[in-house]
This record gives structure tokens, sequence and C-alpha cells, in this order.
């Protein structure tokens, strides 16, 4: 992951999918139907979202349980990355669909189990991210709140995927299967939704791809800094350390 | 072995819990004033409330009931006392009698919270069969996922707040699935209605077991 992470190749992609997402879904023909009229165009922007949020927020789970697993710091630091950009997108998915909601359901609310299943997710990880404040001791911090994060998704598993097929939701394909293939998408629109769904979820990768590596310089600083910290402070204050505390130091 | 474990922890939270008779005290003394609360707040005659009202309010006082029963389970022990079970017995044993225990007290604080409920606000429910078997599947998902939950709490700083919020959202898709059964076992639709949300009930409470079963080691370690 990390090798990737420098890697051009996906970036550039990214931005072809999206620059191609945002003129085609803008421009390209769309089907005329009655009450969604040319909000139909929101698809593209609105539920490549959720794909991306589910994504993410499985990529931080995994990173829970290795660091579970094999406590590294770095892997804690996945965990966070992509929790937040899992986040990010979970809150522009619920704007978007509020946006969508407001013209075509009426009300930018309407208490739909979609809805109300994207907004206690994200007081979950809103949760989440308390947790990990709340907890001094970096280590305790790093584990604590992997558990708690994998607790969580399991919880939230059946709220996201098994609610809505038990009531009726305004969603397409409500009340059965949420699956797409009720969405009717006709072939056009499905040559720009595929493109955004992978364009945005690539972004969101990028976006945690970047926190991770920040946050990577900014602990390797501190480590130095604080190395050179106690180097001088030590020099300073005793020009020949003695042997005991010596050993010490080395071992930190 | 593990079976062995259990029984002894679970004696001994029940004893714990007897010779400190003030903190169940304390709580059968909140289920009975939430409700009569919240029968004097309505401000009405037995049997005047709405069916949907009744239902809802209902598990609202049992979550904050089970939230309150719980949450001391972790809080209740001092550090070194923890680490004495530590060196005891497996955790897999502490969160099992844990849960266990939380079971058995939040089935006693269901049935006094409904009796009292039912006295005060009137009883429009037509199957109990069903909605006691509700109960106790409530009951079991509450205590499985607030045990593990307070244990989460326990270790930072500011538990009692965190509690709620780490414990709130993930309680949801439990409170959902028991409010819809309970509705349906008021209303004495046949059982047969409620086979998908008893069964998607029991699925999670299974699951949820599950993986705080897993969890918990690296939680007790910590």
């Amino acid at each position: 992951m990390d090798k990737l992470f420098k890697r051009r190749w996906w970036k550039i992609l990214t931005i072809v999918l999206l620059v191609y997402t945002i003129i085609a879904g803008l421009l390209a023909e769309v089907p005329r139907l009655a009450i969604l009229n040319e909000t139909i165009r929101v698809l593209h922007f609105h539920v490549p979202m959720w794909f991306g949020m589910i994504i993410l927020l499985t990529f931080s789970v995994v990173y829970a349980i290795r660091y579970l697993n094999k406590p590294k710091a770095v892997y804690d630091m996945y965990t966070v990355a992509f929790a937040h950009a899992g986040v990010v997108f979970g809150m522009l998915g619920i704007l978007s669909g509020a946006l969508w909601a407001n013209f075509t359901w009426g009300s930018p609310w309407s208490g739909d189990p979609k809805q109300n299943g994207a907004a206690i997710a994200l007081l979950i990880y809103f949760a989440y991210f308390i947790l990990r404040n709340s907890l001094e001791d970096e280590q305790q911090r790093a584990k604590i709140s992997a558990v708690y994060n994998i607790f969580a998704f399991a919880a939230l598993i059946p709220l996201l995927f098994i609610l809505p097929r038990l009531t009726d939701s305004l969603h397409p394909g409500n009340g059965g299967n949420p699956g797409f293939n009720a969405y009717d998408l006709d072939s056009n629109l499905r040559m720009v939704f595929y493109p955004a769904v992978v364009g945005w979820t690539l972004l969101g990768g990028w976006l945690a791809s970047l926190m991770i590596r920040t946050k990577i310089i900014k602990h390797k600083l501190y480590e130095l800094e604080e190395n050179d910290v106690r180097a001088n402070a030590f020099s300073a204050a005793q020009p020949e350390p003695r042997p005991l505390e010596r050993s010490a130091d080395t071992e930190r | 072995m593990l079976l062995h474990e259990i029984k002894w922890l679970l004696k001994k939270e029940m004893i714990l819990e007897w010779r400190q008779r003030y903190a169940l005290n304390g709580i059968l003394l909140y289920v009975v004033s939430a409700v009569f609360i919240c029968y004097l707040s309505f401000n009405l005659q037995q049997g005047q409330l709405n069916v949907v009202t009744w239902n809802a309010l209902f598990w609202i006082i049992m979550l904050f009931v089970a939230f309150n029963a719980i949450s001391k389970s972790f809080l209740q022990e001092r550090y070194g006392r923890q680490i004495y079970y530590y060196t005891l017995t497996s955790p897999q044993a502490v969160i099992l009698s844990k849960m266990l225990y939380n079971l058995l007290l939040m089935l006693l604080l269901a049935m006094i919270c409904f009796v009292f409920y039912a006295i005060v606000l009137g009883n429009p429910v037509q199957n109990l069969w069903l909605f006691g078997g509700n109960l106790l599947l409530g009951a079991g998902g509450f205590s499985v996922t607030l045990t593990m939950i307070s244990g989460i709490a326990s270790k930072a700083s500011n538990s009692s707040s965190l509690m709620a919020i780490l414990g709130f959202p993930v309680m949801v898709p439990i409170l959902l699935m028991v409010i819809r059964v309970s509705k349906n076992a008021i209303d004495g639709l046949a059982v047969s209605v409620s086979y998908d949300e008893v069964l998607v009930l029991l699925a999670v409470n299974v699951m949820v077991g599950t993986v705080a079963y897993i969890l918990f080691p690296f939680l007790w370690r910590s």
C-alpha cells in the first residue's frame, strides 16, 4: 500500500475519470423521466459517495484488524485516515442526497431508512473520533479505537444492508432488494455512472493517502526533534553521561 | 474450564451486587421513577395513550434503564482488582460472565418496568408471548452490546458521557427491530409476520456477541 501511494498512474486515472464524469455527467443525454427531469444527473455525484464511503470504511476496518494482529503505528494511521475520508464522503453523500430529495421527494429529509442509516453511520464514526481524542496514551488509543472500529462496523452492517430491505424506502428498489438493476439505468447513464464510481472512490483513496503520508512525515519529524532536544539537553547538563543513563537512552 | 470460570465469575458478580445493595435498589428506583415521570408528564388517564407512543416510550425507558444498569459493569471495580482477575481467569470468561449477569439483570428490570408501566399507563398488548420473547431478545441485545461498550468506555477518561455517544448509534439496529416486533405483538398480529425481524434480531445478537468475544481480549490486555 505504501508503494502504491507513491505511484502516479492511478492519480492520473482519477483526474481523467472525474473530468469525464463532470463533463459527461452535466452534458450527456439523459432519459426524460417525470419527476426526476434533469435532477437525474445528481446520480453521478450522489450515489458514488456511498460506494466510496463503504469502500473507505471497509479499508479502515481492515487496517484496524491488522493493527490488532500486529501493533504497528502505521496501521493506526491508515485506520484513522480511511475513516476520515469515509466520513467526508458520507457527509457529501447526505448533502447531495438532501439536495436531490428536496427537488424530487419534496423535502430535504424524508425519514427514509437509508437516510437514517447514513446519518447513524456518521454518528458512529464521530463517536469513534471522540473516543480517540479522549484517550491520552498513543498505543492505548490505537488499540481501543481499533476495537471500537471493528465492533461498530459489525453493528453497522445490519443497519446499512439489511434494514432497508425490510422496510419501504423512497429509494429505488424499495421494499425488496435495493439493488441497482431495479433502477432501470439506461445505457447512457451507465456509461457515465460506472466511471464516476471508480473515479470518486479513487479520489477518496487519494485523500486518505495524502493524510497518511503527511502524518508519517510529521511523526518522523517529531521523532527527530525529540531526539535532538534530548541530545542537546543531555550534553548541556552532563558532558559525560554515566553508563547507566546512556543505556536507558539508547533503549528508548 | 471456561464454563467453570464463567460460573464462578457469575456467582461473584451476584454476591458483589447483593453485598452493595444500594446499586441494585438504585436502579430499581430509577425504573419506577422513570415510568412514573412519563406517566405524570403525559398527564393521562389509563389507556389513553396512542399505541405507537406507548411502544416507543416503553423502549426508550428500557434503553435508558439499560444504559444506567450496564454502564457500571466495568466502572464499579477498582483497577487493581481487574488486574487480579487478569491473573486468575481468561478474558473470555470475564466478558461472557458479565454479559450473562447483565442479561439476567436486564430481564429482571424489563419485567418490573413492564409490569409497572402496564399498571400506570394501561396494557394494550394482545400477544403477550411474542412481547415477552421480544423483551428477552431485546434485553439480550442491550446487555451484549452495552457490556462491550462499557468495557471500551471504561478505558477512557470521561467514560460516562462517552458511554452514551459510543452506545447510542450502535444500539439503533437492535432498538429499531425490537420496536417493530413489539408493535406487532401489541397489535396481536400473527407471529409469522415478525419472523423476519426476529431472525434479524437473533442474528444481530449472535454477531455482536461473537465480535465482542473475539475483541475483548485485546481490550483486556491494554
